[in-house]
């Protein structure tokens, strides 16, 4: 036998073994009469890990079966990481889909007890999503631009460091920020949506700034070198080329950010509120958020509790459904707009 | 200079593009001359270039001369890149970047204070190492980059006009005039480094650098871009670097030989002059080593 044509252990090896390893733990875990979905699956991670590795030490060498291992072990924590998220939007689905109706989608809740729908609520989660992102995404780009094509020595590193800073801010704090700032601006008991979007955006800001300035850093200098070759002006070669350059990724960085703050209910509790009608016009008066509705449907469900928890859970699915068309869309325009970058 | 450079830009553009397509380049490769213009001097004088502390090119004191090719030789390190990027002002891109001396063309100091060194890049472009068309872009776009990136509309028929020529000049146009909208990162190595020599003279400059223009590309390609700088001598003044001893012999005009004493020193100078000369009777020990091979 020359070197080359070492023994190996069959394709269908791994799959064979995990799935032995989880029929053994089963009955082992019946017969000891623990059964338990969380328990079966850490024993088969377990008994998969041994066996796999004893089986392909006997066979294969030493080398090959640490190999096994670790792929294994990769395996199964990439598993554990999916569990909740699975669990999650399984739980979310199957508890939110008997709310979801047309009703629930077109009506507001206006002086329906009981009843009604989520309409005011979406449209406060746009708008004021809307209007964060409007205000977020122009700074936070001019930010990261400051900081990859202009910005030096000791302001650029103060504000790379206020801006990891800013990322760690609790949510309310950024919503008392804003309440305060329109308390003093137009005085106390002032309510309006752009408040809410004025504290969305300070939990928006820093992630826009770090993910655009890592996209821009990545456009390679040899393209900024040919633009300036041309004699082209510094402004000019951001704008046509270095920004469409890193257009495709900077996308995914906002929406990233957007997802990330569409969910926030804390600051907007304490400043948009809770309203039970349509209120589209960010500049005044209360607007509902879907995150806040799903918590004011559980907190303060009424005569009618079921339907009010159904409520909660269909908002909770319909957030849920927005990022993720919100998430489908960016990708298409991101597959559409990809450049390679060498 | 800026408001009288990018008239005179203009003008010259809209002058070129009836003298120069009758005599079409390409079609005829040997009727260059009739196309050839009076091009611009490069006068370097004790130039010191630096990076931080580190000074990287020593006293450097020669000419560029016009329609010729000058190529700049030596073995890896000793400045040549740093030495060419300073001739239109690339080097200072560098934060940590610094030069004594002066450059001048035909005359004008080209780092004196008030000289906007975006207008220095416009009439000295440059060619770069690797091939570096801008992935955005489509074949058609990136030639008309120059002209697009600096001086905002202009007309579709000029724009056709000029991308054509600079293609043909290139001698690119018969392989990709089927597919000017296809984006130039779909062209091969060599048919990208030729796109980005026509991007280069679409803006018209009227000296060109080219630092290791044929270093990643095949000896087919190299040959076709050796031939084309050929022909752009007649319009161009031409500075190339290269590692290529054959490239500078077959190339070149005169050369410009570059050596470090020791590591750690500086990058100097040691001889200029034409190219025969320097590869049959070189005046120092140090370039008939390195041309003859025995180092570097």
């Amino acid at each position: 036998m020359t070197a080359l044509d070492a023994r190996v252990l069959p394709d269908w090896a791994p799959y064979g073994a995990v799935a032995a390893s989880a029929a053994f733990s089963a009955a082992l875990l019946s017969a000891a009469g623990a059964f338990s979905v969380a328990l079966l699956f850490v024993l088969t991670a377990l008994v998969a890990c041994v066996a796999t590795y004893a089986w392909s030490r006997s066979v294969e060498g030493s080398r090959r079966a640490f190999d096994r291992l670790v792929t294994l072990v990769i395996v199964a924590a990439f598993c554990l990481a999916l569990i909740p998220l699975l669990s999650l939007v399984f739980e979310v689905t199957k508890r939110g889909l008997p709310g979801l109706s047309l009703e629930f989608i077109t009506a507001d809740a206006r002086g329906k007890i009981g009843g009604g729908g989520a309409a005011h609520a979406l449209v406060g989660t746009l708008v004021i999503t809307g209007v964060a992102t409007a205000i977020s995404v122009p700074i936070g780009l001019m930010a990261a631009i400051y900081l990859t094509e202009y910005g030096g020595g000791r302001l650029r590193r103060a504000l790379t460091f206020f801006v990891d800073v800013m990322t760690g801010i609790p949510s309310i704090v950024a919503g008392l920020f804003a309440f305060a700032l329109f308390a003093l601006i137009f005085g106390p008991g002032i309510r309006m949506g752009v408040m809410g979007s004025a504290a969305l955006s300070v939990l928006m800001i820093p992630i826009v700034i770090r993910s655009s300035e890592e996209v821009l850093k990545i456009v390679p200098n040899h393209l900024r070198e040919a633009s300036y070759a041309l004699g082209t002006p510094k402004w000019r070669t951001i704008v046509k080329v270095v920004l469409p350059t890193a257009f495709a990724g900077l996308l995914t960085g906002v929406m990233i950010a957007v997802a990330r703050i569409i969910g926030e209910t804390a600051p907007l509790l304490v400043t948009t509120g809770v309203v039970d009608s349509i209120n589209s016009n960010p500049l005044s008066g209360r607007m509902q958020n879907l995150a806040v509705y799903a918590y004011s449907e559980y907190r303060t469900p009424g005569v009618f509790k079921q339907a009010s928890y159904d409520r909660a859970w269909a908002a909770a699915l319909l957030l849920i459904v927005i990022v993720m068309v919100l998430n489908l869309a960016a990708r298409l325009i991101y597959r559409r707009y990809r450049t390679e970058i060498r | 200079m800026g408001a009288a450079g990018a008239t005179r830009v203009e003008t010259r553009t809209g002058a070129e593009v009836s003298a120069t397509l009758p005599g079409d380049v390409a079609s005829k490769p040997g009727a260059v001359a009739a196309g050839s213009r009076p091009a611009k001097t490069i006068d370097v004088r004790e130039v010191n270039l630096f990076y931080g502390d580190l000074h990287a090119v020593e006293d450097v004191t020669m000419a560029v001369e016009p329609n010729k090719v000058t190529a700049l030789i030596g073995s890896s390190g000793c400045g040549k890149t740093t030495f060419l990027r300073s001739l239109n002002r690339m080097h200072e891109l560098n934060p940590k970047a610094r030069m004594t001396g002066e450059i001048t063309l035909d005359g004008q100091d080209i780092y004196a204070p008030g000289v906007d060194p975006v207008q220095v890049r416009r009439l000295v472009g440059m060619v770069f190492q690797s091939p570096n068309p801008f992935p955005t872009m489509s074949i058609y776009d990136n030639v008309a980059a120059g002209l697009n990136l600096n001086t905002g509309r202009v007309k579709k028929s000029v724009k056709d006009e000029v991308v054509e020529r600079s293609l043909r000049g290139a001698h690119l146009w018969n392989e990709v005039k089927d597919r000017l909208e296809k984006p130039g990162s779909g062209l091969s190595g060599g048919q990208q480094q030729r796109l980005c020599i026509a991007r280069a003279i679409a803006v018209e400059p009227e000296v060109l650098l080219m630092d290791e223009p044929c270093s990643a590309l095949d000896p087919v390609a190299t040959l076709a871009i050796e031939e084309l700088i050929g022909e752009l001598k007649s319009k161009y003044t031409i500075a190339i670097v290269t590692h290529n001893m054959q490239q500078a012999s077959r190339a070149s005009d005169i050369t410009a030989f570059f050596n470090l004493e020791a590591t750690g020193k500086p990058g100097r100078l040691v001889e200029i002059g034409a190219t025969e000369a320097i590869f049959t009777s070189p005046s120092e020990q140090a370039t008939e080593d390195y041309v003859s091979g025995r180092f570097g």
